[in-house]
């Protein structure tokens, strides 16, 4: 899987169909350069997986609930334990952030950028909420349309030079500001190391088991504790459980809140390092992952009256996630010590 | 998940895209899998459309009776709320929201049409009307 293979020329760029935007991103910039990684070793490496409620962020009126690391943190968590270099520029306005992604793909180069999902035509129209934080690739111009290499797509996009900028420079919550990133020096060595991945699984079980009332297996069950608060007859109670299923399955996680990513991570870790009891991990994380999608499925169930609407039954799921989730990675600590 | 397991309930949301997920094979390995949708992702999928459809229709009702300006319909129509619109177009937000009403909107400058037009991706002229 990590064999190293010879740089490739852009007009060579491969797409690949990835389970979420930024791993995928970042997975496809490092092929491109000659190192061969999955998207879940990208994932993984770059501690990705995390859980936050964040009540005080409010996206359309509703709380920040993230599976996953802050935007960007896949990427720059390839850094260090590959040794490679990334470069980030955001713009004042549209016509520099253009002329520079215009004069970066004349050098040949890919170029990944942040947008948001509203202003992207090739988007499904119901899939296009106003959400910034979405990463593509973009690997060349035609006329005055761009050649996009968009992770959660099944094959590459085009899209319109106006609406390109336009999705570049969305204002809100996480504004893009025009951010454009590219790979700046390859990485350092010619395969990851079982060192890199110890690092990289005790920083995922330090985030998750944080003394942080908002982060972790403690963030789960606070916003248990706010589901419990909620009133079953509201209707607005629908849209807040809805939520937290649209930000597990539907923003493009690999399931269940990018758990099963990371389980797949910790499998091809376990070959690498020779770590039985990460394999066993991945396996105790994809039952926890089926646990995720039965909350779901409940949730959904309650949304369309097939079941009671019943917040408590769902908090009392959630609470269960964050117990086994709690074990989990205690028990994965100490394989890292 | 198993592979077999991998729902392909072909949700029109997905407008006929696929997505992937990963699934366990025999093997107990995990692998990326093309996915046509679950109908738990339509749900909360449409669920979410809904309430933005029922501002938009609420906002279409008011600016009819003459409560509210063709800039809420459109607000809501585009899926943005005051905050977000009071973000893309400079305005206060305690601005934005008289804005929605129709005196104020009514008495807007040129430049002041062409901020919110610009925003919410519409000509000045569609921005003063709303469907019929």
């Amino acid at each position: 899987m990590l064999t190293p293979t010879r740089p490739r020329t852009h007009a060579e760029f491969s797409h690949q169909h990835a389970g979420h935007c930024e791993s995928g991103v970042a997975s496809a910039l490092l092929r491109h350069s000659g190192f061969d990684i999955s998207e879940s070793m990208a994932f993984g490496l770059s501690s990705g997986l995390a859980f936050a409620y964040l009540p005080f962020v409010k996206l359309s009126g509703l709380p920040l609930i993230a599976y996953r690391t802050q935007p960007r943190a896949l990427i720059k968590g390839l850094r260090k334990p590959l040794g490679v270099d990334f470069s980030f520029e955001t713009f004042s306005g549209p016509e520099r952030g253009q002329a520079r992604l215009d004069e970066l793909l004349a050098q040949g180069h890919v170029v990944g950028l942040q947008t948001s999902v509203y202003w992207l035509p090739y988007f499904p129209p119901e899939m296009r909420f106003h959400f910034n934080a979405h990463n593509l690739l973009v690997y060349g111009k035609e006329g005055d349309e761009y050649l996009i290499s968009d992770p959660v797509f099944e094959a590459p996009v085009r899209c319109k030079v106006e609406d390109l900028n336009r999705s570049r420079f969305a204002k809100g919550v996480l504004a893009p500001k025009g951010l454009l990133y590219m790979l700046n020096r390859p990485a350092d060595q010619t395969e990851v190391s079982p060192a890199a991945l110890r690092k990289a699984v005790a920083k995922t079980c330090r985030g998750m088991l944080a003394p942080v009332p908002i982060a972790g297996v403690k963030g789960m069950r606070l916003l248990a504790s706010k589901f419990e608060k909620l009133p079953n007859a509201d209707p607005a109670t629908a849209d807040f459980i809805g939520h937290l299923v649209r930000m597990q399955e539907e923003i493009g996680t690999g399931g269940a809140g990018f758990r099963f990513i990371y389980a797949a991570f910790l499998q091809e870790a376990a070959d690498r390092a020779g770590n039985n009891a990460w394999a066993d991990s991945a396996d105790r994380l994809i039952e926890i992952g089926d646990g995720w999608r039965a909350l779901a499925l409940s949730i959904a169930r309650m949304i369309r009256a097939r079941d009671p609407m019943d917040t408590g039954r769902l908090a009392q799921m959630l609470r269960g996630q964050a117990d086994a989730e709690e074990a989990l990675f205690r028990a994965l600590a100490k394989t890292t010590g | 998940m198993d592979l077999q397991e991998v729902p392909q309930e072909r949700n029109t949301t997905l407008d006929g895209q696929r997505k992937v997920v990963y699934a366990k094979d025999a093997q107990g390995r995990l692998r990326l899998a093309p996915s046509q949708g679950w109908e738990v992702e339509e749900i909360v999928t449409t669920q979410a459309l809904s309430s933005l459809h029922h501002l938009s229709t609420q906002a279409l009702e008011q600016v009819r009776t003459g409560q509210a300006s063709s800039l809420a319909y459109w607000m809501h129509e585009r899926r943005m709320d005051e905050a977000l619109l009071a973000q893309s177009t400079g305005f206060w937000r305690w601005r934005v929201r008289r804005h929605l009403k129709p005196q104020p909107f009514a008495s807007l400058s040129a430049s002041q049409l062409e901020r919110y037009a610009q925003a919410l991706g519409l000509s000045v002229n569609a921005l003063k009307t709303v469907p019929t």
